[in-house]
């Protein structure tokens, strides 16, 4: 029998309060794609995708009318690039099948396709050199493409040679950009230990030990988060801990739904749900206005990170039981341009660089769509990334930078790159050099515990 | 297997019956309805059975969007499971 209250609450969870899927990303994998001619490879990966993910997003707009519930963005994830190596040869041939993926994302009506990606943590292969030369031209001449590259692990350590190369490889992708915000920046993440399922763009990628297609989900809900904490008045943290989960169980079991519907219909193995709370934008979607709920007068607010670590924690408790796997990135997400309860704080001075750093020690995913000065030197944005990714390292956690030093524009400063990319106020970097740091180059040493056997 | 109508809105003659029509055009079944008027302010909530549904359940949807339309009320369908799935353990 149906419970009235219950039926209210979830009509009131979707029309009123934000909930959605954020994102069902299948994940495909361009193994049998190999060939050493680059033509050839180009019409089979544009071939395995279009009939991969043909119907991904008619089974969606179907999955939406019949829950009622909105699904944002229907994305893909293939292999990592830099993998196809036997048919790259110049940056040209990477470049070359960045615009295949581009036309293959446009064929299906999907909204973004991420995989142009490298893993270099302990050393590049030949093709992964290439494809990193290859990030400006191939996003400046895309459009819906997402690249990563995984620059470190705890296992392996950190490679500030890859981290050296990235600062470059940013800047340059912000000047071939210049005339929309640098929004190329937007589209590229620099990881440590990054997840092989992660749903969410611009870092998703099909990992090598993935199936040959998957399904895999990623929920949203900062808003019935943030309504639920409202509704719980002045209970104490325990109280609230335990709202934020009852809330986070509910989210998930509607990503678990539609996942585990998606995959039937589609005929696709279900990989994961993804336990991230999701900003956009919108007002009523923001995690900084849950942590403004929590009790504190601004995000940014000494209290800030104690505050994110419980929501963090209270999401993935709730959000475990809800789903049969969990993965991906599966922690809060911070970006600033996309949470407009961030924006307001950076505005204001309440929220620096140096704080999100701290941040994103207890949550994920790291410093995320940040926009600086389009003079920062190049030396400082690999100083930005390497302590964010070292964070991940020692914490044995995924980190990621993603970073937009915005052309022509200086500190205090906004650009806007719309939709749910967002607008961001320019934060101010600190002035003190680590050049001489950064051009020593080599590894950083894995840490000691990650000798775990 | 059935759904779930939620109507919102502002009060007017024959709400219920503009749906219920609706229903029994496809053969849908109403098992159960709850339904309150505070302040103008309409708010019904209809368990139907949708089991000898004469139409899929996508353009039943769009069919209630319509009636909702027309009576200038919100009329959203909602299948069982994602009531089962949110509310049940």
């Amino acid at each position: 029998m149906f419970n009235f209250k219950a039926i209210q609450e979830t009509v009131n969870m979707i029309y009123e309060e934000n909930l959605d899927i954020r994102t069902v990303t299948m994940g495909i994998s361009l193994y049998d794609c190999q060939s050493d001619d680059i033509g050839r490879l180009c019409d089979k990966i544009y071939d395995k995708i279009t009939k991969s993910a043909g119907k991904l997003t008619s089974v969606t707009a179907e999955l939406e009318k019949r829950y009622g519930i909105p699904i944002i963005n229907n994305r893909v994830a293939v292999t990592p690039i830099s993998y196809m190596a036997g048919g790259l040869r110049t940056t040209d041939d990477c470049v070359r099948i960045a615009h295949t993926l581009d036309k293959a994302a446009k064929a299906i009506g999907i909204n973004f396709i991420g995989g142009y990606s490298a893993m270099v943590q302990k050393g590049a292969i030949d093709a992964a050199t290439l494809l990193i030369k290859s990030i400006p031209d191939a996003l400046s001449e895309t459009e819906l493409v997402c690249s990563s590259v995984n620059v470190a692990s705890t296992k392996a350590g950190i490679n500030m040679d890859a981290i050296a190369e990235m600062g470059g490889v940013i800047k340059k992708t912000a000047y071939l950009t210049r005339d929309s915000g640098s929004v190329g920046c937007a589209k590229l993440v620099v990881f440590a230990n990054v997840p092989e399922d992660n749903p969410f763009m611009a870092g998703a990628f099909h990992g090598t030990g993935e199936p040959e297609r998957v399904i895999n989900v990623g929920v949203s809900g900062p808003g019935v988060v943030a309504a639920a904490i409202r509704r719980a008045g002045d209970c104490d943290l325990t109280t609230l801990a335990e709202t934020i989960k009852r809330t986070a169980f509910k989210i998930t079991r509607v990503g678990q739904l539609v996942a585990a519907e998606a995959s039937k219909m589609l005929g696709v193995s279900f990989g994961i749900v993804d336990l991230s709370l999701a900003p956009t934008p919108t007002i009523g979607d923001s995690v900084a206005h849950i942590l403004e709920e929590m009790g504190l007068e601004k995000t940014g607010a000494h209290g800030t990170t104690a505050a994110l670590a419980m929501l963090n924690d209270a999401v993935k408790k709730g959000g475990v039981m809800a789903s049969s796997h969990v993965g991906g990135l599966s922690g809060a997400f911070i970006p600033v341009s996309e949470d407009a309860g961030m924006m307001d704080a950076v505005a204001c001075g309440a929220l620096t660089i140096e704080k999100l750093e701290a941040m994103t020690a207890v949550c994920s995913v790291g410093l995320d769509m940040i926009a600086i000065p389009g003079d920062t030197p190049e030396d400082a944005i690999c100083g930005i990334i390497a302590d964010e990714i070292s964070i991940g390292v020692v914490n044995n956690k995924t980190t990621a930078v993603r970073i937009i030093p915005v052309y022509g524009k200086k500190s205090g400063d906004e650009v806007n790159f719309g939709g749910l990319l967002g607008r961001a106020p320019v934060m101010e970097v600190n002035s003190m050099s680590p050049a001489r740091f950064i051009s020593r180059g080599g590894r950083i040493p894995a840490p000691i515990h990650s000798l775990r056997n | 297997m059935r759904a779930v109508i939620t109507v919102v809105g502002r009060d007017s003659i024959g709400i219920i019956a503009s749906v219920a029509s609706e229903c029994a055009k496809y053969s849908v079944n109403i098992s159960d309805i709850t339904q309150s008027v505070l302040d103008e302010y309409f708010v019904m909530i209809m368990i139907v059975d949708i089991l000898r549904m004469t139409i899929d359940f996508t353009s039943f949807v769009d069919a209630m969007e319509r009636v909702g339309n027309e009576r200038s009320v919100k009329i959203h369908v909602m299948h069982e499971d994602i009531f089962n799935s949110m509310h049940e353990i």
